[in-house]
C-alpha cells in the first residue's frame, strides 16, 4: 500500500511547487519592476512632456504618454462598449436560448479573442492606408476598440447569461418590451459584472503596444487632435528602453511602474465596484 | 439476537452548522439486509455515507461518536480510509460509471489496490458481472465504453464494480429509484441472493421495497433514530407513533427540511 | 405600432447589424491582409517565401523561414515550461486546495493575465536576461556542449529568455481553462472512484484527467495560439537579429510577430517590403485563427454534450 501513498505525496508536492512558482512569478515581476524603477520615479517625470532631447537624456517627462494612453484607452473602451452592449443584449434577451445565430456569434467572439494584437495592428494599418488616413489618435482608437471588443463582449455575455430567467419572465409578464427589459431590468441586475468587464477591457487596451504601433504612432506632444498621432505608455516604455543611455533607460523602468500601477489600480477598482453596485441586484 | 457487523455509538454529524444526525446508537446485523427508512432529507444518506467515510469528502463536516466495523473504530486516525472503503461497496442513486470500458470499470477497483495479473482480473470481471446478472448482455462487448449502457445496465455494472473489490458490506443509497421497474426488480433480486455472503444496508424511501427486502429496519426522522428492530415488527406493529404514521402513510411533514448539501465547489 | 413597439423593433434591427458585423470582422481582416500581401505572392511562390531563409529586402529576397523557425523555437520552449506547470497548478486549485486558498489565488492568476506585455518585456530584461546570461548559459552550455544547448551567444538575449517570459504569460490562460473544465466533472464521479478505495491522486489520474482530457488539450491549444502571436515581450528579450535559424536555446531568435513590429517604419520605403510583412501578418492570422477554432470547437462540444 505504501507505493500509492508515496505517489500521492510526490504529486502533491509537485502541485504545491507549481502553484508556488506561478504565484511567485507574479511577486517576482512586481518586485523587480518596483525595485528597478522606483529610484528614477519623480514627480517631474509625471507632469512634464518630453523636452527636446528627452531620449538623449535631457529633461522632460512622460505626461504625453500618460495622457495619451488615458485618452486613447477611454475612447477605445467607449467605442467598444457602444458595439458590445447591444450585441450582448441581443444575444441574451432578443434571441431565444437555443438560437443558432447566437451560437455562431459567440463562437466568433471566442475566435476573435485569440487573434494576436499585432494582427489587429496590421489590419488597422491596412484600413488606414486604404482610406488614406495617417497614423492618428482616431486610427489607434478604432484599432484598440476592435482588439478589446471580443474580450469585453465575452465577459459581458458571461454576466448576462447568469441573470435568472425568472427575472426576464417577470419583466415581460408586466408587459415590457424587450428593449425595456434590457435597459431597465437586466442592466441593473448585471451592472457590477458589466462594469468589471469594461474596466478589464480598458486595462488590456492601454497595456497593449502592438495594436497602436502602426496606427497611433508616437509623438512628444500632448494629445490634441484625433487626426494627429498620440503617445502611449507602452510605446514610451519601449522607446526609452531602446536608447543606449542609462538615464533614459532608468526613466523607462520608472514609466513601467506607472503603467503597472495603473493596471493594479484598475484591478482594485473593478473589485470594489463589483461589490458596491450590488444595491439593486436580486439574488 | 444477531451478530453486529457495524456498531454505531452516539453518532453526531453536522455540516457547517446544520446538524444532520443527532446522537444515533444502533447496531447493523451481519449478513442481513438492513433498510434505513424515513422521510426525505432526514439524514439517511449522510448516515449511510458515514460508514465508508465518504462524507469526509465534504467541506466543513464534523463527526463525533464512534462507528465500529468488526470491532474497530473507523474514525480513529490510524485507520487507512482507502482500505476501509475496500471493505464496503457503494451503490449510488444515480449510477455513476467511470469514463472507461465496461471491463475497465469492473477491473478498476482491483487494479488500484495493486492487482495486475491479467488472468486474475479477467476472472474477477467475469465472475462479478455474472453475479450482477449483466454478463450475458455485455460479454461480447467488454471493451465498449460503459457510458453506452442503459441506465439499468449501468446500475448493475456499478454493482459488479463494487463487488469486484471483495467487500464485506454493501451499501445502497436508494439504488433502484432511478431505474425502470424491470431493472429495479433485477437489482432487488441480486440483493436477496447476495445477503448470504454480504451484509447489506439499504436506504430506501419506498416502503414496499423495505417490505420486500428488509430483515432489519431503522427509522430515521429529522436526524434522530426513532425506532429500529426486526422488519416484521417495525413494519407491521411499530411502537413509536411517528413510525406508525410513516408506515401507514398518514405522515404529515410539519417541518420542511432543507437539504444542505455542501459539496466542494465542483 | 406603438412608439414603444417601434423602439423595440428598431433596436432589434440595429443590434442584428452589429452582430453581423462581428461575424464579418474575421473575414474582413483576412481579406484585407491578403489583399495587401498579394503583390509579393504574385511574383514569388509561396514555397520560397515560407521555406527560404534568405532575407534581403533591398534585393527583393523575402524568405521568412528563419522567422518562422524563431517563432517555433520560442513557442516550443514556452510550452514545454508552461504546460506541466499550469496543469499541475490547475489540478491543485480544483481538486486539492481549500476554498479560501482558491479564492486567494484566483485574483493572482487574473492579475498575471492582465499585466501588460511590455511590462513582461521589461521584467525579462531586468531579471531573465541576466539569469540566462550569468547562470544558465555558462552552466548548461559548458556541461552539455551539444544540441540544443550549444551556442556562441553570450548576451543573454536568446530564444530561451523569450520562452521563459512567454511561458509566464501563457500560464494564466491554460490554468483558468483547465480549472473550469475540471469543475464541470460531476462530483459523483470522484465519489464513485473513492468509494472503491482509490486515493485522491489515483482518482485524479485515472478518472478526472481522463474525462477532462479534451478540455486540457483545448486549453493547451489556446495557450499555444497566444504564444505564437505575442509580440512585444518576446521582441524585447529574444535577441531579434538577422542571424539565421536559431540552432540552440541560447541562440537569438527573431519570431514573426517581432519582425512585423520592428519593420513597420521602413515598410513603405522598400518595394514589396510591406507586402511581405503583411503576408507574415496574414499567416499569423490564419494560424492563430485555425488553432482557436479547433480549441473552441472542442470546448463548445464539452459545454453542450458534457464530457
Amino acid at each position: 500500500m505504501n507505493w500509492r501513498k508515496i505517489e500521492e505525496n510526490i504529486f502533491h508536492g509537485l502541485m504545491l511547487l507549481s502553484t508556488a512558482l506561478v504565484v511567485g512569478s507574479l511577486a517576482f515581476i512586481l518586485i523587480v519592476i518596483f525595485l528597478k524603477g522606483f529610484p528614477a520615479l519623480s514627480l517631474n517625470m509625471l507632469i512634464q512632456t518630453p523636452r527636446g532631447g528627452y531620449y538623449l537624456g535631457k529633461e522632460g517627462g512622460i505626461l504625453n504618454a500618460i495622457l495619451g494612453s488615458l485618452v486613447l484607452g477611454v475612447s477605445a473602451t467607449l467605442l467598444a462598449l457602444l458595439v458590445s452592449l447591444p450585441i450582448v443584449f441581443y444575444l441574451n434577451i432578443y434571441l431565444p436560448k437555443t438560437s443558432r445565430f447566437a451560437q455562431v456569434v459567440r463562437f466568433f467572439f471566442d475566435v476573435l479573442w485569440g487573434i494576436p494584437s499585432i494582427v489587429y495592428g496590421a489590419f488597422g494599418f491596412t484600413v488606414m492606408v486604404f482610406f488614406g488616413l495617417r497614423a492618428s489618435l482616431l486610427a489607434g482608437t478604432i484599432t484598440v476598440a476592435l482588439f478589446i471588443l471580443p474580450m469585453m463582449s465575452r465577459a459581458m455575455d458571461e454576466v448576462l447569461k447568469m441573470v435568472p430567467f425568472e427575472l426576464k419572465e417577470t419583466s415581460y409578464a408586466l408587459g415590457s418590451t424587450r428593449l425595456e427589459t434590457a435597459l431597465k431590468v437586466i442592466l441593473r441586475q448585471a451592472l457590477p459584472g458589466i462594469l468589471t468587464a469594461i474596466l478589464v477591457a480598458f486595462g488590456r487596451g492601454i497595456s497593449d503596444a502592438a495594436s497602436v504601433l502602426f496606427t497611433a504612432s508616437f509623438t512628444d506632444s500632448l494629445p490634441s487632435s484625433p487626426l494627429k498621432p498620440v503617445a502611449t505608455l507602452p510605446l514610451a516604455i519601449f522607446f526609452q528602453l531602446g536608447t543606449p543611455f542609462p538615464e533614459v533607460q532608468q526613466r523607462g523602468y520608472a514609466s513601467a511602474i506607472v503603467l503597472t500601477i495603473i493596471v493594479l489600480l484598475i484591478s482594485i477598482i473593478s473589485r470594489i465596484t463589483s461589490r458596491r453596485f450590488t444595491k439593486h441586484v436580486v439574488k | 439476537m444477531f451478530k453486529p457487523h457495524i456498531q454505531v455509538k452516539s453518532l453526531n454529524i453536522s455540516y457547517g452548522g446544520h446538524q444532520a444526525l443527532k446522537d444515533i446508537t444502533v447496531d447493523i446485523p451481519e449478513k442481513q439486509i438492513t433498510a434505513i427508512i424515513g422521510p426525505s432529507g432526514c439524514g439517511k444518506t449522510t448516515f449511510l455515507k458515514s460508514f465508508n467515510r465518504l462524507i469526509d469528502l465534504q467541506e466543513g463536516v464534523e463527526v463525533s461518536g464512534q462507528i465500529l466495523v468488526d470491532g474497530e473504530d473507523i474514525y480513529s486516525p490510524k485507520v487507512d480510509v482507502t482500505l476501509l472503503r475496500k471493505k464496503m461497496g457503494l451503490l449510488s442513486q444515480r449510477p455513476q460509471v467511470l469514463p472507461m470500458s465496461i471491463y475497465d470499470n469492473v477491473a478498476y477497483g482491483p487494479r488500484i489496490h495493486g492487482l495486475k495479473k491479467k488472468k486474475e482480473l479477467e476472472y474477477i470481471v467475469e465472475t462479478r458481472l455474472k453475479e450482477s446478472s449483466l454478463w450475458n448482455e455485455v460479454k461480447d462487448r467488454l471493451h465498449a465504453p460503459a457510458s453506452k449502457l442503459s441506465i439499468g445496465q449501468q446500475q448493475r455494472l456499478c454493482l459488479a464494480r463494487g463487488l469486484a473489490v471483495n467487500p464485506e458490506i454493501i451499501l445502497g443509497d436508494e439504488p433502484t429509484s432511478a431505474l425502470d421497474p424491470i431493472s429495479a426488480e433485477r437489482i432487488e433480486q441480486r440483493f436477496l441472493e447476495l445477503k448470504d455472503k454480504y451484509t447489506i444496508v439499504l436506504v430506501t424511501h419506498v416502503l414496499r421495497q423495505a417490505k420486500r427486502l428488509a430483515d432489519y429496519v431503522i427509522f430515521l426522522y429529522l436526524g434522530e433514530l426513532v425506532e429500529h428492530g426486526p422488519a416484521e415488527i417495525i413494519l407491521k406493529d411499530p411502537k413509536d407513533p411517528r413510525t406508525k404514521a410513516y408506515i401507514e402513510g398518514t405522515f404529515i411533514e410539519e417541518v420542511k427540511i432543507r437539504k444542505t448539501f455542501m459539496y466542494q465547489e465542483v | 405600432m406603438t412608439w414603444r413597439g417601434f423602439k423595440d423593433a428598431v433596436s432589434a434591427k440595429v443590434m442584428f447589424l452589429f452582430a453581423s458585423f462581428i461575424l464579418s470582422l474575421a473575414f474582413l481582416m483576412a481579406v484585407g491582409l491578403y489583399w495587401r500581401a498579394r503583390p509579393i505572392l504574385a511574383i514569388r511562390p509561396l514555397k520560397t517565401l515560407l521555406f527560404s531563409a534568405v532575407w534581403h529586402p533591398l534585393k527583393g529576397e523575402f524568405g521568412l523561414a528563419s522567422f518562422i523557425s524563431g517563432t517555433l523555437w520560442v513557442t516550443v520552449i514556452a510550452m514545454v515550461i508552461a504546460v506541466p506547470l499550469s496543469i499541475l497548478t490547475a489540478i491543485y486549485l480544483s481538486e486539492y486546495s481549500h476554498r479560501r486558498v482558491r479564492e486567494l489565488l484566483k485574483p493572482v492568476i487574473d492579475l498575471l493575465a492582465g499585466i501588460s506585455p511590455v511590462i513582461y518585456g521589461v521584467w525579462g530584461i531586468i531579471a531573465i536576461v541576466p539569469l540566462v546570461r550569468d547562470y544558465l548559459m555558462p552552466f548548461l552550455s559548458e556541461r552539455f556542449a551539444f544540441f540544443p544547448f550549444l551556442s556562441d551567444n553570450y548576451t543573454g538575449y536568446s530564444a530561451l529568455t523569450g520562452g521563459i517570459v512567454l511561458a509566464v504569460m501563457v500560464l494564466p490562460i491554460i490554468i483558468s481553462i483547465v480549472e473550469e473544465v475540471m469543475r464541470t466533472i460531476p462530483f459523483e464521479m470522484r465519489e464513485a472512484s473513492q468509494a472503491l478505495g482509490a486515493t485522491k491522486w489515483q482518482t485524479i489520474k485515472h478518472t478526472v484527467i481522463k474525462k477532462a482530457l479534451p478540455g486540457i488539450v483545448a486549453a493547451v491549444i489556446l495557450g499555444l495560439s497566444r504564444a505564437f502571436g505575442e509580440t512585444m515581450a518576446v521582441l524585447m528579450v529574444a535577441g531579434c537579429d538577422l542571424h539565421g535559424f536559431p540552432k540552440g536555446i541560447f541562440d537569438t531568435a527573431y519570431p514573426l510577430p517581432a519582425l512585423i513590429a520592428n519593420t513597420y517604419g521602413e515598410m513603405m520605403s522598400i518595394p514589396l517590403y510591406d507586402a511581405a510583412i503583411l503576408l507574415a501578418a496574414f499567416m499569423l492570422l490564419v494560424v492563430t485563427t485555425s488553432f482557436n477554432m479547433l480549441a473552441w470547437g472542442i470546448l463548445l462540444r464539452i459545454e453542450q454534450k458534457g464530457l
